[in-house]
């Protein structure tokens, strides 16, 4: 039976979004008992309304409230209204994810320590080793199905990655595989296997791939002890004279405002948004917004290093058949300063269809460079960047000056420079990734700019000390004992892997953390 | 929403020979509408002047030149810039003005009139920065490329879920490697 709970019932967790990291926390925590509501603010959509339609799914799924990008990224002349393509919706991002699944690697957690100090950036270690969080992961990857693991199989390499195969073989890289992928490869979990139908961008319409709507979400609802609330936007968290939070006020699905009581509250509205609540929650008593002592909600944005690089052949690829990410080369991950860089990168296959291809190719690009390469669309073969980049205070969410959203809350803006070992990171990365296509053959390749983030991290990160960040290694603020964050924006630094792994591993560690503080009434 | 007459009936003689101003393409002036006689298909304009939408058609296909694309497509494509120009009279403006800019630009026989693409991609380039050409550009990123019919010209098969994904229909079907 599905819960219900009254706006004033002041023992329920409130959980502020449902994706990756509300979603798993929400289930974790309703599973051992505790009272939930979570509130969303998109709608919510089954599997079978997912659209296999680049735009149409975009116009379906997408967070469209406005926001503005600036800074010196590509991005925020080519896109200055969509600094991120993430997701409104329950399920949140992951009903767009593709699903690579890869633990950060142990020296990761420990940037600071392993790299140095770097000028320009606001590198720190986490307040956590990855012996602390191994058993964790591994229950994030059995909840998940991630291939690879837990005696899984691996899926089968569709013909974008048969490619990248080849060039990395040819490169002599040791390390490439069809990936850790959260996608069935068989049936597993009351969801079935991967059709290789080629949309996971759009929302995988057969459930083969995880997402927090159609796993966490109805199992925590099942317990009855979770509430899902869709059409919810928060838009303030409230406290009390001895600072603790006490209720949350959001607008409810026809724009009229509730308040909703909560013994604690988290907050998981991805990194663009849970930064710009706890701004938005300003008071007398905290200035500068909620578990703000420190300076830093907003501060330290990433996106990781990204970008891609695509080809053309002279037979045809296809590559948009088949999952998205198909497969992945892991020898560049490593950290090893003598390419000119700290940290490391991945390369994963990537493919675009023709609408989005021809956003996203080349922006603004036109005329008969643009089109030719267009033109053998079915000849193109992809592969997608992403490594660490450098936390850097300057890379921000903040409030917008001027403008408002439709319920009068200053909008975000994304200020993003990237930092000079992010240029030699992605400038070596574009290197390798072309010279794995031409050593297969290619006729023609494009080194392609980063798209809007679709990571997005590091805006309340975690610290040891409550000087250097927003949150301790539980995701628990370090100013409000009863606030949580339970998102990417936790994160210390990024890492070469793809986040929700880690995003969701951390959530249910948190699940626990918050569980048993209940238990000891500390919270 | 866009209001493309295939198969438009009784063009007349008198009205093939009244040519607009466009070069290469054989688009035709009548009336309210730019017409493809060998293609047999019309588009009619509200609030742009029909010769601002033939320019407007060749100026698309300079900017996003397929040659395996008909101009029909492309007709589709900036369609959407005269219903906005008959909300917004300051849409119809950056449209007629920019098109009337060109065309001066161009000389004697207007922007259409130029004879080679090179000749009008340059005029484009001069442009390229202004509002107009950023507001035509843009338009057509998913205005042309999102028109599903012709993405197979691409070889782009698009929804893939009803007929099964493509566990089944090649998606490792590659044989060159
Ligand atoms: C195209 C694409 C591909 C990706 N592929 C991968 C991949 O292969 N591997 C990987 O690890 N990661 C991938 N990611 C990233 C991954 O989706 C995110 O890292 C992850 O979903 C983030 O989890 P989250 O909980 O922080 O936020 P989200 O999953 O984005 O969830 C946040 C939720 O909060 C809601 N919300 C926000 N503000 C409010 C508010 N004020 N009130 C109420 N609700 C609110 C939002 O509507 C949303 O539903 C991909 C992302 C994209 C866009
Ligand atoms: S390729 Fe597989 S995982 Fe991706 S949408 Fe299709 S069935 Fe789902």
């Amino acid at each position: 039976m599905v819960a219900k709970y009254d706006l004033n019932d002041d023992k329920v967790v409130v959980i502020i979004g449902s994706g990756a990291g509300g979603g798993t926390l929400g289930n974790e925590l309703a599973q051992k008992g505790i009272d939930v509501v979570i509130l969303e603010a998109g709608n919510r959509y089954e599997y079978a309304d997912f659209i296999n339609d680049e735009w149409d799914s975009f116009a379906q799924l997408s967070w469209g409230d406005p926001r503005t990008a600036s800074g010196g990224w590509r991005v925020a002349k080519d896109f200055s209204g969509l600094p991120a393509w993430i997701v409104k919706a329950v399920g949140g991002t992951t009903t767009h994810w593709a699903g690579a699944s890869l633990r950060l690697q142990e020296h990761e957690f420990k940037a600071l320590t392993h790299y140095g100090k770097i000028e320009g950036a606001n590198l720190l270690d986490w307040p956590l080793t990855l012996a602390e969080l191994e058993p964790y992961y591994a229950k994030a990857e059995d909840k998940m199905g991630v291939t690879r693991t837990n005696g899984i199989e691996g899926l089968p390499g569709n013909n974008n990655f048969k490619i990248l195969k080849a060039g990395a073989d040819a490169l002599g890289y040791k390390e490439c595989h069809t990936g850790n992928m959260a996608i069935n490869s068989a049936e597993r979990d009351g969801r079935m296997a991967c059709q290789q139908t080629g949309f996971c961008f759009q929302g995988c319409k057969w459930g083969a791939k995880w997402s927090t709507l159609y796993t966490e979400i109805p199992k925590g609802e099942e317990t009855g002890k979770l509430e899902v609330r869709p059409n919810s936007h928060v838009v303030k968290i409230e406290h009390d004279d001895s600072g603790k939070v006490t209720s949350v006020v959001y607008a409810d699905k026809d724009g009229k405002l509730q308040s909703q009581k909560a013994r604690i509250v988290c907050v998981a509205g991805n990194s663009i948004e849970s930064p710009r609540l706890l701004l938005n929650s300003a008071s007398s008593k905290f200035p500068d917004g909620l578990a703000n002592s420190s300076g830093q909600v907003g501060k330290n944005y990433m996106r990781h290093t990204t970008g891609s690089v695509y080809a053309i052949f002279d037979k045809p690829v296809h590559m948009y058949r088949g999952t998205t990410m198909a497969g992945i080369v892991r020898d560049e991950a490593k950290h090893d300063p003598s390419r000119g860089f700290v940290g490391g990168y991945e390369l994963e296959t990537l493919a675009l269809g023709l609408p989005f291809m021809a956003a996203f190719l080349n922006p603004g690009g036109w005329g008969r460079g643009f089109t030719t390469a267009l033109d053998h669309y079915d000849h193109m073969a992809g592969m997608w960047i992403v490594g660490e980049d450098m936390p850097q205070e300057q890379n921000a969410v903040k409030l917008h000056g001027e403008m408002k959203d439709k319920y009068a809350m200053p909008i975000p803006d994304v200020w993003f420079t990237d930092h000079p070992n992010d240029d030699a990171m992605r400038n070596h990365a574009y290197k390798q990734g072309m010279a794995m296509y031409d050593a297969v053959g290619a006729t023609r390749t494009f080194p392609t700019p980063p798209y809007p983030s679709t990571h997005n991290l590091g805006t309340n990160r975690m610290s040891e000390k409550a000087l250097d960040g927003v949150v301790n290694k539980f995701g628990q603020t370090h100013d409000i004992k009863n606030l949580f964050v339970s998102d990417g924006s936790q994160f210390t630094t990024g890492g070469a892997e793809n986040p929700t792994l880690t995003i969701v591993t951390l959530a249910i560690r948190q699940a626990d953390h918050i569980a048993k503080e209940m238990a000891a009434k500390n919270i | 929403m866009v209001t493309i007459h295939e198969g438009r009936p009784g063009l007349s003689r008198r009205e093939l020979l009244k040519r607009g101003g466009v070069g290469a393409a054989l688009l035709v002036i009548s009336g309210s509408a730019v017409i493809s006689p060998q293609h047999a298909w019309g588009l009619e304009t509200t609030a742009l002047k029909p010769e601002t939408m033939a320019t407007l058609i060749q100026m698309a296909r300079d900017i996003y030149p397929h040659d395996q694309v008909p101009d029909k497509y492309y007709a589709i494509a900036v369609k959407s810039h005269d219903e906005a120009a008959g909300k917004d009279a300051a849409h119809k403006e950056l449209i007629e003005k920019g098109i009337a800019d060109l065309d001066q630009k161009a000389g004697a026989g207007g922007y259409a009139g130029l004879g080679w693409e090179e000749e009008r991609v340059k005029l484009l380039q001069g442009i390229e920065d202004t509002p107009f050409f950023q507001a035509v550009r843009g338009g057509l990123v998913v205005g042309l490329y999102n028109q599903k019919e012709i993405w197979p010209i691409f070889g782009y098969e698009g929804e893939s879920y009803s007929k099964g994904g493509y566990i089944a229909r090649g998606f490792d079907d590659i044989e060159w490697l």
